[in-house]
């Protein structure tokens, strides 16, 4: 089934050449160190506004420790510098060997987007603590941040797309279409929403160009697609990558890659308006979401249906390869949340979960599990590759790692549902005789116990992503050196490709 | 099965055209769902009494951005018998078309505050931002007694020429007299009859408890008073709801 694209990532015999192409991979190694690092950076913030839920003291009394000025650390840390990074970095190191080139612009090119993106990290993250935000939800950064990152973007798209244009294969494999789809949407989603009036130029404030209704309509296109493109598309890339590798299978059809790549990328972009369900939003604009977010499950499960089948012949692998174990459980968690997804887009339904916990369910079971699984898994993937390792230094961690994270979510997920459901419940909820049945207060209160659970599962999550950067850094320092003896040289390239 | 299917390796083989036919494909939604929204003369209610925000309650609601607000509490009350009774009439697309930006948030850690004008005290709204729990013994909500420092408005002449810029109707008048009128309506014994006639139904006050010195304080809960207070209701037709 699969075509002569899709297998051409894994075809045998090309090992000569991949070593006389001389990928960059020095940026690449910074790249996968960043997000290990970012990603545990946002973790531990999490964990630190889900404790201040619970436990409002920890808010310190001081003006830059407030859940308001902290929660965007937690979102960008996890979302653009966790996720940005392990897109970026796979990215590059995907698109030069399904291409088989050398990166467009060098070493120098890719340290400048390495460099270029952790100093947007930086100065967008000094200034939510600092207060100097936008006051969109994933579009915190003000203006001059923006500016910045519209410039490392495009650098970014130039050297992914010369990249492709140098290349020695007759087809772009099929991961770098929703790499490409991705950094395309985003440039247009970043500079779409991010159209504002500095103050002044010697002003880090601004005020966004459109208002009101117009606001939250671009905010919602630029927001749900931040997942759409950010968290799902260039995750697909990936997916499209390290889990053909790491089974050593083609992926399943080629065929569905083509109609769930573009039934997706069409159909993302309309699915915006269902979390203004019930606003002051027209009610055409509304339905048009909530109908568009309904058949967005078709090409979601289009997508893990082709990411699953791959394994197809290699199941057994899930018992001995525990990295490969966080991909394909990745996959599971994407089929989840794209199902839950389209249910709570229902008008109906969102009457009731809106504004409460169980969103925040939805996202981190997207969030940490596909995202975050699905990074795991690359990054147990690409350590000894790009370090020339035999292995990970221990399976075995991987292993606790991947349970400790699982485990962490289901706590995580599970008291989210309770918790909205119940709060939702409790909002609409009537005594006997007609009056509601809580004040706004006693239905906070009663979200404590399921706050501790999450932020316990929060901690869990944590611990697994701490065992793992202590995983790699003994991959880095101490597994056994991939020895490269003459006779078996072509081999061994293939397999650490 | 689709012939076009067969055909997809000339788009595989030109980065060209896979680009330009992906930016096409993911420019529709968006199209579709924004370019009505400024163009068709319903998306906004036409009601009366919506007006800028006076200089103070600007610089409120920039410090209620600053401070994130919106990630706990939402402006947005939704057609809802519950909401009805629980915040008041659902929100209009009116009253926040001057919101740079829109603050309608969404999460609820915290209640709703598009109607929380007027619906406590002054006094209540500054002891509860210094201290919730001593108000609210189960809040959550992180104390903002920080906020009792100068209110910093020595660019609100800016301020408000930026936000005329992006559409707010301030006259030329309402700018040159953006720092008066923000020192007018934060001294409750200072004469306000120049910022009244600028600003319907203002409130002149000394929203901190302190009338003698502009806190950030004074500019969040001059805000907070004024959210939901514009669109008198009883004058209000349903035909002019018609969205």
């Amino acid at each position: 089934m699969a075509a002569a694209t899709a297998t051409a990532a894994l075809a045998p015999g090309q090992a000569v050449r991949v070593e006389e192409v001389g990928y960059v991979e020095a940026p690449i190694r910074a790249f996968a160190i960043a997000t290990a690092f970012w990603g545990v950076v946002g973790f531990l913030m999490g964990v630190l506004i889900a404790t201040q839920l619970a436990f409002p003291l920890l808010n310190m009394d001081l003006e830059w420790t407030t859940f308001g000025r902290l929660r965007p650390v937690h979102t960008s840390a996890v979302i653009f510098a966790f996720g940005g990074n392990a897109l970026i970095g796979t990215s590059l190191f995907v698109v030069q060997r399904t291409c088989r080139a050398r990166l467009f612009g060098g070493a120098d090119a890719g340290w400048f987007l390495f460099w270029g993106y952790q100093f947007f990290i930086v100065m967008a993250a000094l200034g939510y603590v600092l207060g100097i935000t936008q006051g969109k939800e994933y579009a915190e950064p003000e203006w001059y941040v923006d500016i910045w990152l519209t410039i490392v973007w495009v650098a970014y798209l130039v050297v992914f797309g010369g990249t492709i244009i140098k290349r020695e294969e007759p087809h772009i494999y099929v991961a770098n279409w929703f790499y490409l789809a991705f950094i395309i949407t985003i440039a247009m989603l970043h500079i779409g929403n991010n159209i504002s009036i500095p103050v002044s130029l010697g002003s880090s404030h601004s005020y966004s160009a459109p208002a009101g209704v117009q606001g939250a309509m671009i905010q919602w296109w630029y927001g749900h697609n931040a997942v759409g493109f950010f968290l799902t598309a260039g995750f697909l890339g990936m997916m499209y990558y390290f889990i053909p590798k790491q089974a050593d299978r083609p992926v399943y059809s080629y065929r569905l890659s083509i109609v769930h790549f573009w039934t997706l990328i069409f159909l993302y972009i309309w699915a915006g308006p269902h979390h203004l369900h019930y606003t002051a939003l027209p009610d055409w604009a509304q339905v048009l979401g909530m109908v568009f977010s309904v058949m967005l499950w078709m090409p979601s499960w289009g997508g893990m249906i082709n990411g699953l089948m791959t394994l197809s012949g290699a199941w057994d692998k899930l018992r001995t390869d525990a990295s490969l174990r966080f991909s394909v459980t990745a996959v599971g968690f994407y089929g989840m949340s794209t199902f839950e997804g389209p249910v709570m887009s229902i008008r109906a339904v969102n009457g009731l979960s809106h504004y409460t916990d169980w969103t925040i369910g939805h996202v981190h079971s997207g969030a940490m599990g596909w995202v975050g699984f699905i990074t795991f898994g690359a990054l147990y993937y690409l350590f000894p590759v790009l370090w020339k390792k035999k292995a990970m230094w221990s399976e075995k961690l991987i292993a606790w790692h991947f349970w400790l994270a699982t485990l962490g979510i289901v706590f995580y997920i599970t008291a989210m549902w309770v918790s909205g459901i119940m709060q939702g419940l409790m909002w609409r909820a009537y005594d006997e005789l007609g009056f509601l049945q809580y004040s706004f207060v006693e239905t906070v209160a009663a979200m404590h116990p399921y706050y501790v659970i999450r932020a316990l599962g929060g901690v869990l999550y944590l611990a697994g992503g701490l065992i793992m950067v202590f995983n790699l850094w003994k991959t880095v320092t101490s597994s056994p050196a991939l020895t490269l003896e003459p006779a078996a040289a072509s081999a061994i390239a293939v397999a650490a490709e | 099965m689709f012939r076009w299917l067969r055909d997809h390796g000339v788009i595989e083989r030109n980065l060209v055209l896979m680009g330009v036919l992906t930016l096409i494909t993911v420019s529709i939604g968006g199209l579709v769902q924004i370019v009505p929204l400024f163009a068709v003369e319903t998306t906004i209610e036409r009601v009366a009494g919506v007006r800028p925000y006076t200089p103070l309650e600007q610089m409120g609601r920039d410090i209620y951005v600053r401070e994130g607000c919106y990630l706990c509490h939402s402006q947005m009350i939704r057609p809802f018998r519950d909401e009805l009774e629980r915040y008041g009439h659902y929100s209009l697309a009116a009253e926040s078309m001057y919101d740079h930006p829109f603050q309608w948030g969404s999460k609820r850690t915290g209640p709703d505050l598009a109607r929380v004008g007027g619906r406590y005290s002054d006094d209540w709204h500054a002891a509860h931002l210094r201290s919730p729990r001593a108000l609210v013994p189960a809040s959550v909500m992180p104390p903002y007694a920080f906020l009792d420092r100068p209110l910093d408005y020595s660019d609100i002449a800016e301020r408000l020429g930026a936000l005329r810029t992006v559409g707010v109707p301030y006259s030329e008048e309402m700018v040159a007299n953006a720092r008066a009128d923000l020192e007018a309506q934060a001294r409750p014994d200072a004469d306000g009859g120049a910022f009244q006639s600028r600003y319907a139904r203002a409130r002149q006050g000394a929203f901190d408890g302190d009338p003698g010195s502009i806190t950030e304080m004074d500019a969040l809960v001059a805000y907070l008073q004024m959210l939901g207070t514009l669109v008198d209701f009883r004058d209000v037709t349903p035909a002019q709801l018609r969205q």
